[in-house]
C-alpha cells in the first residue's frame, strides 16, 4: 500500500513538473528570442511577464471551438491528442533523479527504456499526419507528409547514434545508463561527441524545430499541419510540440549528459543527495532546452532537398562509420583487458 | 543550369558557420559588443521629439489676454487640406475691425504642414510640439478656439 502511494506521489510530482515546464518554456522562449532579436518580448502581464502564457491558455481556451467544413471530424479532433499523449507518455522512463536507496526515481522502470522512449517518441508523428491529412487542405496535407518523412529518416539517425552509445554503455535500462556515467569525465558525451551531435540535430529534426520544421514552414505551407486549427485544439499541437522538446532534452541529458550526476562532486546520501540529483537533471535539460531556443533564434529553416541530404548522406553514414569505429575499439578495449586480467 | 560553386569540406558540414551565427545570436542576447534594445515601453517612456516637430495648433494671445487673431482668413487660405474654419465679428477692441467668433481646426483634416503658422501676419496661430491627439469620436477631433488658446 505504501508503495503505490510513493509512486502514486513520484508520477504524479513528474508529469506535474513537466506540464509546470511547459508555460515556463513558452515564456522563456518568447523572451530569448525578443533578446536575440534586440527587443524585449511579453513583459507587462504579471512580473517578467509570468503570467503571460497564462494569459494566452485563457485565450485559446475561450476561443470557439471550430470544425471546417472539410474536416475529417474524428481525426481532426485525434491529431493534437495524438500529437500530446507520446510526448508525455515517453517521460515515463526518463530518471528524472536518485532514489533515497540508490536506483534511479522513474515512474516506469523498464529493462529496455531506451527503446521504449525511441518508439513512443516517433508515434509523435501521427499525431501532425492526421492533423495534416484530416484538415483536407493541400498545406496541410504537405506539411503533414513533410514531417513524417522528416521523422522518419531522422529517427535512423538517431536510432544509429544511439546503438553506439549503448555499445559503450553495455545495457538499455536508462537508470543503469545514467548510474554508469558518474563523475563529468565518465559522461557519454566525451565517450560518444560524434553521436552526441548526430543524437543533437535529430532531436531537432524529431521534434519539428527550426533549422528543420519544415512541417510548419509558414513562408510556403501557410501554417502547414496545422492550417486549419485553432483554440484548444492548436493548443494542444503547441503543447505537444513542448513536450516533446522536455522529453527529447530529458533524453539527451540521460544518455550523455549523466542523468542527474551532478558532475563536480559525488552526491552526499539520503535525501540531500536526492535533491541534489534531481536538481542536477532539471539544470542540464534547462541548458539543452534553452540551446533549442537559441539554434532556433539562430539558424534559418532548411530547405527539404537539403534536409533530406543532411539526413541521409550526412549523419546516417557518419553514425554507422561511428558504430564501426565504436564497436572496433570496444572489442580491442575488451581483448586488451582480458589480456592483461588473464 | 548554373555550375555548382567549389566550396571547401568544411563549409559543406555547416558546423563552423553554425557555431559562428550561434556566437553571434549570444552576443546579442546578452547585449555585449554595444547590441541594446530599442523598444520604448510607451505609456511609461514616450519618444523625444526633436525641436521644431509640427504638432497641434495654438492660438496666441496678447499681453492683455486677447486672442491675437484679427480674423484675416489667411491661414484658412493658405491651408491645403482646408481645415480651418473661421467666422468673424466686430472687434470691441480699437486697435483692430475684426476678430474671430468661430475659429475651428478639424485635427482629422489637418496634414500639420504649418502653412497656416507661415501665412498669419500677426503671429497669432503657430503649432505646439505636442503629438498625442486623442478622442473618441470625429467630434471631438474638430478644436474649438477656447482650446486652442488653452493650447
Amino acid at each position: 500500500m505504501n508503495s503505490i502511494l510513493l509512486d502514486a506521489v513520484v508520477v504524479v510530482s513528474i508529469f506535474g513538473g513537466l506540464m509546470g515546464i511547459v508555460p515556463l518554456l513558452v515564456l522563456a522562449e518568447r523572451r530569448i528570442a525578443a533578446g536575440i532579436q534586440n527587443r524585449i518580448g511579453p513583459n507587462r502581464v504579471g512580473p517578467f511577464g509570468l503570467l503571460q502564457p497564462l494569459a494566452d491558455v485563457l485565450k485559446l481556451l475561450f476561443k470557439e471551438e471550430v470544425y471546417p467544413a472539410q474536416v475529417d471530424k474524428v481525426l481532426y479532433t485525434l491529431g493534437p491528442l495524438l500529437a500530446f499523449l507520446p510526448a508525455a507518455l515517453a517521460f515515463a522512463v526518463i530518471p528524472v533523479g536518485r532514489g533515497l536507496e540508490g536506483g534511479s526515481i522513474q515512474m516506469a522502470d523498464i529493462n529496455v527504456g531506451v527503446l521504449y522512449a525511441i518508439t513512443v517518441i516517433s508515434l509523435g508523428v501521427y499525431g501532425i499526419s492526421f492533423g495534416g491529412w484530416s484538415s483536407n487542405n493541400k498545406y496541410s496535407l504537405l506539411g503533414g507528409i513533410r514531417s513524417s518523412a522528416q521523422i522518419i529518416s531522422y529517427e535512423i539517425a538517431m536510432a544509429l547514434a544511439l546503438i553506439s552509445v549503448l555499445m559503450v554503455a553495455g545495457d538499455l535500462h536508462l537508470g543503469r545508463i545514467v548510474e554508469q556515467q558518474q563523475g563529468i569525465i565518465h559522461w557519454n558525451v566525451f565517450y560518444q561527441p560524434v553521436a552526441f551531435v548526430i543524437f543533437l540535430v535529430a532531436c531537432f529534426a524529431e521534434n519539428n524545430r527550426l533549422p528543420f520544421d519544415l512541417s510548419e514552414c509558414e513562408a510556403e505551407l501557410v501554417g502547414g499541419f496545422h492550417t486549419e486549427y485553432s483554440s484548444m485544439k492548436f493548443g494542444m499541437f503547441f503543447l505537444g510540440e513542448y513536450i516533446a522538446m522536455v522529453v527529447m532534452s530529458s533524453l539527451l541529458v540521460t544518455l550523455f549528459l549523466g542523468g542527474w550526476d551532478p558532475g563536480l562532486f559525488p552526491l552526499p546520501d539520503g535525501l540531500t543527495g536526492t535533491v541534489l540529483s534531481i536538481g542536477a537533471f532539471v539544470a542540464k535539460v534547462l541548458v539543452v532546452l534553452f540551446v533549442y531556443v537559441w539554434v532556433r533564434w539562430t539558424l534559418p529553416r532548411f530547405r527539404y532537398d537539403q534536409l533530406m541530404r543532411l539526413g541521409w548522406k550526412g549523419l546516417v553514414p557518419l553514425a554507422m562509420a561511428n558504430i564501426v569505429v565504436t564497436g572496433l575499439v570496444v572489442s580491442a578495449y575488451d581483448t586488451l583487458r582480458k589480456a592483461s586480467d588473464g | 543550369m548554373t555550375p555548382r560553386r567549389q566550396v571547401s569540406w568544411l563549409f559543406t558540414v555547416y558546423l563552423p558557420a553554425v557555431l559562428k551565427g550561434l556566437g553571434n545570436t549570444f552576443l546579442h542576447l546578452i547585449k555585449a559588443k554595444g547590441h541594446k534594445t530599442f523598444t520604448i515601453q510607451y505609456p511609461e517612456q514616450k519618444k523625444e521629439l526633436r525641436p521644431g516637430f509640427r504638432g497641434e495648433h495654438r492660438l496666441n494671445s496678447d499681453e492683455q489676454g486677447r486672442e491675437k487673431c484679427v480674423a484675416c482668413f489667411m491661414c484658412s487660405t493658405a491651408c491645403p487640406a482646408n481645415c480651418i474654419r473661421i467666422v468673424a465679428e466686430e472687434a470691441p477692441w480699437p486697435d483692430r475691425d475684426k476678430r474671430p467668433k468661430i475659429f475651428e481646426i478639424d485635427m482629422l483634416r489637418c496634414i500639420y504642414c504649418g502653412m497656416c503658422e507661415e501665412a498669419c501676419p500677426c503671429d497669432a496661430i503657430e503649432l505646439t510640439e505636442k503629438p498625442y491627439q486623442v478622442a473618441t469620436s470625429r467630434a471631438e477631433m474638430i478644436y474649438s478656439k477656447e482650446k486652442l488658446l488653452g493650447n
